[in-house]
């Protein structure tokens, strides 16, 4: 028995491209040492967000976007699809310069956005500290339940005939096959490196670091806040090359808890919670929502980010091989990215020209 | 935040912690510290009735502890670990960092809840939730109330509710007949005060006493009528015979669940749902120890003599704590033929039908769990077990029901304001 694609990963990277592959007609096995979502996607925020960090992850992140959009439109309630939009906070006046640069690169690039002075933004969220300088509103933003929503993309693919190898762990990939830790070969014309975190392990030629992040959730406290809010300094922290730094970054979640975040840390190997990142981080957060300190926080967990060196994922064919290519690296940005990673690739394999121009995220960049 | 260091460090204030907290003061040469996550000393078992303690018995163990020279703290809750040697506690006016040298967990047991059709339903409580609300002030006066599960907290609590004058309608135990008779007809042996047996404590109180009988399901038909009769309407099973009666009140307990998240987040060895220990006590965790229902349900005498052994060997004091082996050796049976006697049923894994809650925090159906192949997974795809008990209830009726089993607890282990993290 030959496939026409092998996927590793069960992630929402490795579920996106398995909907959209047996969606063009393919035969699909998605093979995952864990289950369906378990790895850094089960961590993550589930933020679906356009970010400016460059040209190419713009264009990305819009693309998915767009796609997200067409998906919430079939995805059930389960999946918690939310137009909860972005707030980008500025402290300061040197913030609210790059809130008006940020409003008009959006507006070149198609996106409307609104800038809100100090009140508006206190209006938007009425439990933000007072004396913030202002912020960017992109409404266009949302979050999603990832889980549920990996699960879905996962269930689609399945109902188009992919097979689904859960608690299988792969010890190489192949031109036309990958080998099973239990010496198995599956053949497979074609093979996706998806394993997120992992996907070096598999293909040195990928340079992805595992980047640890912790996040805190709250019991329910509806309407406490209502938008994601993310800190500008955001972009310093999150691409910064510092071993450990921490952003203020909440999330509404459609249960009335608030998911906060964010911090980022290279060489923490172990999933173990570090009390002082955590104090880091909410003390970050405080400073920007004072009334944070009040909510009892129920679970606090790790998870690690796929990190390439310039926070671009990897899409495309693994050089020195005909067939085998890769969907990871996707940093802190996968669930985003999963579906117009998954839309690149699939154009890539089937010959075809693709929405967006696929140069900068090849793994041969 | 404040910080206090101690020679040996006791968490939790009921039988064990306190036992344990006597012994370990009997060397002068250490400091000692019990914290307890209650206004007052007693733990579940000795719980304080409107801020007094009635049992003689742990009056005088409460004397003796603060008549001493043990650290008490109150109102502590224990949610992480900070360090190597240090726990992080929530206190009514912030967070506390407790340092030890040795540490003795006596973190006590909770009800278990199994989930049947209506469970969810106001004035269905757990059998030590309902007597805990009165011991508070909820008044049962004249009350209709079913007392249902298993284990021997359901006479106890039975008994207590009718001196409140409330009226017992029914005790139902889902156990046998037969396994009742084995473990009254062995009581004789048990230095246990349920020797008065069982069967015959039911009588003593007047209420039915139905073995083999169990809640199937509650409804409340009554209450949108705006009708002043009793709002519960409680169907009982016994020998494939169903009935129902009126009720104002279910109290429903499935015999208790340890709380070992402490230990587990220590890393301590948990086997088959208990703290794994040695004959001192001591858990796989250097310098830790454990004592009373996490390591095996035992009722409290089991947790007296734990909790003595485990004071004497963390003070260094071994002789002293073998001298007690015999005694726990006793208590342990009794603690095995307890357990036996009260196992739980197959026909419970049943109750529930598709609709009925089994997560409350997270409103989650036994439906959309019941293909799920582990609480993980089940956790990730619906929320089981991620609200605010943090899978406490949930958990415990899911390993029944599944076999699943718990996770590797994480902090927080109790819900805790985000400025004291």
């Amino acid at each position: 028995m030959s496939y026409d694609v092998a996927i590793i990963g069960a992630g929402i990277v490795g579920a996106a491209c398995a909907a959209v592959l047996t969606r063009e007609g393919m035969s699909v096995i998605v093979l995952d040492a864990g289950g369906v979502a378990t790895g850094s996607t089960a961590a993550g925020m589930g933020h679906i967000v356009v970010m400016d960090d460059s040209e190419a992850q713009f264009a990305l992140t819009q693309y998915s976007q767009k796609l997200w959009k067409k998906l919430a439109a079939e995805m059930p309630v389960s999946c918690e699809f939310e137009h909860c939009g972005t707030i980008w906070v500025a402290a300061d006046d040197e913030e609210m310069d790059e809130v008006r640069r940020k409003h008009e690169f959006y507006k070149t690039h198609g996106i409307a956005t609104e800038i809100l002075d100090e009140k508006a933004l206190r209006e938007a969220e009425p439990n933000l500290a007072e004396g913030l300088a202002g912020g960017l509103r992109v409404a266009g933003d949302s979050v999603v339940y990832q889980l549920t929503a990996t699960t879905y993309l996962m269930d689609k693919a399945v109902a188009k005939g992919a097979v689904l190898k859960t608690g299988t762990r792969i010890v190489s990939v192949n031109d036309g096959d990958v080998e099973l830790e239990n010496g198995a070969v599956i053949a497979a014309g074609n093979v996706i490196n998806a394993a997120g975190a992992f996907a070096s392990e598999l293909s040195p030629e990928l340079n992805i670091k595992k980047r640890k992040g912790h996040l805190v959730i709250t019991e329910r406290y509806p309407n406490f806040v209502s938008h994601q809010l993310i800190e500008l300094g955001y972009l310093k922290s999150a691409h910064g090359k510092d071993a450990d730094s921490v952003a203020f970054n909440v999330q509404p979640r459609s249960t009335g808890q608030v998911l906060l975040g964010s911090s980022r840390q290279f060489g923490a190997e172990t999933s173990e919670i570090d009390n002082s990142i955590v104090s880091r981080m909410t003390a970050r957060a405080f400073e920007y929502m004072p009334k944070l300190r009040d909510l009892a926080a129920v679970r606090i967990w790790t998870g690690f980010r796929p990190a390439t060196p310039d926070n671009l994922p990897y899409i495309g064919k693994i050089p020195g091989f005909e067939n085998v290519y890769a969907a990871a690296g996707h940093e802190g940005l996968g669930i985003t990215t999963s579906l117009g990673t998954a839309e690149l690739l699939t154009d890539e394999i089937l010959g075809r020209k693709p929405a967006i121009s696929p140069e900068a995220y090849l793994p041969g960049r | 935040m404040n910080k206090i260091s101690t020679d040996i460090l006791i968490i939790g204030g009921g039988a064990a912690g306190m036992s344990a907290a006597l012994a370990a003061s009997s060397n002068r040469d250490l400091g000692i510290t019990l914290i307890d996550d209650n206004p007052r000393l007693g733990g579940q078992i000795w719980r304080a009735e409107l801020g007094k303690t009635k049992s003689p018995e742990a009056l005088k163990l409460i004397t003796a502890i603060e008549s001493g020279r043990i650290g008490i703290v109150n109102n502590a809750q224990v949610f992480a670990a900070q360090n190597e040697n240090s726990l992080l506690a929530q206190t009514p006016t912030g967070s506390t960092e407790f340092e030890y040298q040795k540490l003795i967990i006596a973190t006590g047991a909770r009800e278990r809840f199994l989930p049947f059709p209506g469970w969810t339903l106001p004035n269905v409580l757990g059998a030590g939730g309902l007597q805990a609300l009165v011991k508070g002030g909820l008044n049962v006066e004249n009350k209709l109330i079913v007392v249902a599960g298993t284990g021997p907290l359901l006479l106890a609590v039975a008994e207590y509710l009718k001196s409140k004058e409330a009226n017992v309608v029914a005790i139902a135990e889902q156990t046998s007949a037969a396994n009742l008779r084995r473990f009254a007809f062995g009581l004789w042996r048990s230095p246990s005060k349920l020797a008065q047996g069982i069967a015959l404590r039911s009588k003593l109180i007047g209420v039915p006493y139905l073995t083999d009988s169990w809640v199937e399901s509650v409804s409340s038909p009554h209450v949108s009528k705006g009708s002043t009769s009793a709002p519960l309407n409680i169907t009982f099973t016994r020998n494939r015979k169903t009935w129902t009666i009126d009720a104002d009140y279910l109290a429903s307990g499935f015999h208790l669940v340890p709380n070992t998240e402490l230990a587990s987040l220590l890393g301590c060895r948990v086997e088959n749902s208990f703290v794994a220990v040695d004959e001192f006590q001591r858990t796989s965790c250097e310098n830790i120890y454990c004592a009373g229902e996490p390591t095996g349900i035992g009722g409290v005498e089991a947790s007296l003599i734990e909790g003595k052994i485990a004071g004497f060997a963390a003070a260094d004091n071994e002789a002293e704590a073998r001298l007690h082996f015999a005694e726990r050796e006793k208590t342990g049976k009794f603690a095995e033929r307890l357990n036996r006697a009260f196992a739980l049923r197959d026909e419970l894994k049943h109750l529930a039908d598709d609709d009925t809650i089994i997560c409350r925090c997270e409103d989650v159906s036994y439906g959309s769990i019941r293909d799920f192949d582990s609480r993980r997974e089940a956790k990730l795809q619906t929320r089981c077990g991620m609200g605010a008990c943090q899978g406490r209830i949930c958990g415990a009726a899911t390993e029944f029901l599944f076999g699943w089993e718990a996770d590797t607890a994480r902090p927080p282990i109790f819900p805790v304001r985000m400025e004291n993290l």
